[in-house]
């Protein structure tokens, strides 16, 4: 299970912005194994949804390249295209706005499986259509089948999304906030499901969230990335980012999140940044983006030079004073 | 000394098609003077509902059916709920002032912020002018901001965490003995969340006044809370001091819940959801409302609703089955 499912190449994406351009995502590279767990974290507007979007292929790049199975996803036609679209699927935040409010949870399953082939005949649709909701969890299936979507919560209808993104078994997975508007009495059993989902067909999943105590909850396996300002800062195996975090945006962040016990949140100590101002993304800081906040910024060469990612202590680090040390 | 706030049995339904929601049942706290109380409990379950009735902002369609909400200051008490016309607005802001959830929209577009106190200040006769001009710069000299910066702006020339935080300074702005804050750090980012906890720390140790804060983050209430709440379908089902609530709750929901929030310290830890989803709040389950999720529910939990009793000094408790914790 050691070959890259999806590399991202120096992927970059801008928007124009009132006669000007934003860099969304600022030349981020990335590869995730077959069966990996990534999960990016960083706060809203960090680029974590567009890189998300970018390799679901809903958004093109404006420069560098995305590769599924080696293959660079703008370039692919015929029936390559359609491997990648039905191998990469995607869940997304709102599992109100997601589902169609007229259909029933039968045919909204039912539908891809159809459309592209994957079941003959109506008997073996509703059969698999049973299996896939067993497999989320929603048993005994038949209590789903004729219901509508404003019929179930949010949590079962975030299950119907991923039975649906299953129909066409993929082998990779977006996950975007998608349990964010869930109640948090049910969180951790969606997770869950989705673990075992993932155990059980060797799925790879890029989680995308903006909480990073869940983020390491789901990829105690495998590696969390953190984004600020469009960039990659820190890619470590999860238990390294949150144990040893190097990165001082990560050192921050970490440090700032209250924990649910009293005495340890009110014990813990919280890094100042220099400054509390988020640079907007229109006026990005020169050199390093954290420049103007960070705690351990060490001069001139923050403010003039973007450090890039590199190797330090098993995990990779944008950041020109960790990569001073090693 | 009398609590700031005694609210007692109160009940408050809304009036739905398909029937009557009961939102808030028969639910009686206290908030003592200079005591942060923490609402928490899954959304639907009437936190916000029990906020706006004390203040009487819910909506028309709403009713509160019974209770009091008896509120004390300098010798005198008032029930909050009676209060009409002039009285309520007095009431409101200068001894109750309420920071609503929906922060970012609760600033009015077109006003500076420098009228948004100017406003505020007039319509209930508070200083003006230079006086009043002095009592906000300090104002939002505690909450963190620069005055300078933020007297002339509009709201939408800040962001998200300076709106947050010049709507505390302006709720503090009539010196309430009492502040309500409805999910003050939803919807915020990280950073922004870690600096409006630490201004709220800090206004509790400068400023004399009690605190209700309503929130489905567990770890706001650990860092922030002298006392938590736990609320289930309208009712509080566990009432105890932070550190009790987090470290031996006795309720299975609020134990439910601490098991089902991951942390950041520690090894991954096992964690699990509370199985099925919150009631429906027109048609409730029989007996304990929490039966149906409940571990330890036995034929008397379907049957009979356990009301809250004291288990030890200061921890209630509404459950028939605690001691098997």
């Amino acid at each position: 299970m050691s070959n890259p499912i999806l590399t991202l190449n120096h992927v970059t994406r801008t928007f124009a912005v009132k006669r000007q351009t934003i860099k969304a995502v600022d030349d981020v590279s990335l590869a995730i194994r077959e069966g990996e767990i990534v999960c990016l974290v960083g706060e809203s507007g960090c680029g974590k949804t567009t890189t998300g979007k970018m390799i679901a292929g809903v958004l093109p790049v404006s420069s560098g390249e995305i590769l599924f199975r080696n293959q660079n996803i703008a370039n692919l036609r015929g029936d390559d295209r359609k491997q990648y679209r039905l191998g990469v699927q995607m869940i997304h935040q709102d599992p109100y706005a997601s589902l169609n409010p007229t259909h029933t949870i039968a045919d909204i399953i039912a539908a891809p499986l159809r459309h592209h082939g994957f079941t003959r005949g109506d008997a073996a649709t509703r059969e698999r259509v049973r299996e896939l909701l067993a497999r989320v969890d929603l048993t005994p299936p038949d209590d789903y089948l004729e219901k509508f979507p404003h019929q179930l919560s949010g949590g079962q209808r975030q299950r119907v999304s991923i039975a649906r993104a299953l129909t066409v078994a993929p082998s990779f997975i977006i996950a975007d906030e998608a349990v964010s508007m869930v109640d948090v009495s049910i969180r951790i059993s969606l997770l869950n499901t989705l673990t075992k989902l993932k155990d059980a067909m060797g799925l790879a999943v890029l989680f995308i969230t903006h909480d990073l105590a869940l983020a390491k909850y789901f990829a105690w396996e495998g590696r969390i990335g953190v984004m600020y300002l469009g960039r990659l800062v820190e890619l470590a195996p999860a238990r390294d980012l949150v144990e040893r975090p190097q990165h001082p945006y990560t050192q921050v962040l970490l440090s700032a999140i209250p924990e649910a016990d009293p005495e340890v949140t009110r014990r813990k100590k919280h890094i100042e940044l220099r400054s509390m101002d988020v640079p907007s993304l229109l006026r990005l800081p020169t050199g390093c983006a954290f420049h103007p906040r960070c705690p351990q910024f060490i001069g001139a060469v923050c403010e003039q030079n973007v450090p890039g990612l590199l190797e330090a202590n098993g995990a990779r680090v944008a950041c020109h004073l960790v990569n001073r040390k090693t | 000394m009398p609590p700031t706030l005694s609210v007692q049995n109160l009940s408050i339904e809304y009036a739905a098609r398909r029937g009557k929601v009961r939102a808030i049942r028969n639910v009686s706290f206290d908030v003592a003077r200079g005591d942060a109380l923490a609402l928490i409990g899954e959304s639907g379950s009437g936190k916000t509902t029990l906020g706006l009735g004390v203040v009487q902002l819910l909506p028309s369609t709403a009713k509160i059916t019974q209770g009091n909400a008896l509120y004390h200051r300098d010798n005198k008490t008032i029930d909050a709920l009676t209060l009409k016309g002039k009285a309520l607005r007095e009431f409101r802001w200068k001894e109750c002032a309420m920071v609503f959830q929906s922060a970012l929209n609760s600033l009015n577009p077109v006003l500076r912020i420098a009228d948004q106190f100017g406003d505020t200040a007039r319509a209930h006769n508070y200083l003006q002018g230079r006086a009043l001009k002095e009592r906000a710069e300090h104002l939002l000299t505690l909450v963190r901001l620069d005055p300078e910066r933020v007297w002339k702006s509009f709201p939408h020339e800040l962001s998200g965490g300076m709106r947050q935080r010049v709507l505390i300074a302006l709720g503090l702005l009539l010196e309430p003995q009492l502040l309500i804050l409805d999910e003050p750090t939803t919807a915020l980012d990280i950073l922004t969340q870690r600096n409006i906890m630490d201004v709220l720390k800090e206004l509790r140790g400068k400023l004399d006044f009690s605190l209700i804060f309503i929130s489905h983050d567990l770890s706001l209430a650990a860092e922030l809370a002298d006392r938590v709440a736990t609320v289930y379908a309208g009712k509080i089902v566990e009432f105890a001091d932070v550190t009790t609530t987090f470290k031996t709750p006795a309720h299975p929901y609020t134990i439910g819940l601490i098991n089902a929030v991951p942390t950041l310290q520690g090894a991954k830890e096992d964690l699990t959801s509370i199985p099925g989803s919150p009631p429906d709040l027109i048609e409730l389950p029989s007996g304990c409302k929490f039966h149906p999720r409940c571990p330890r529910a036995d034929a008397r939990c379907k049957r009979d609703e356990p009301e809250l009793e004291e288990i030890a000094s200061g921890h209630r408790v509404a459950c028939w089955n605690w001691r098997t914790t």
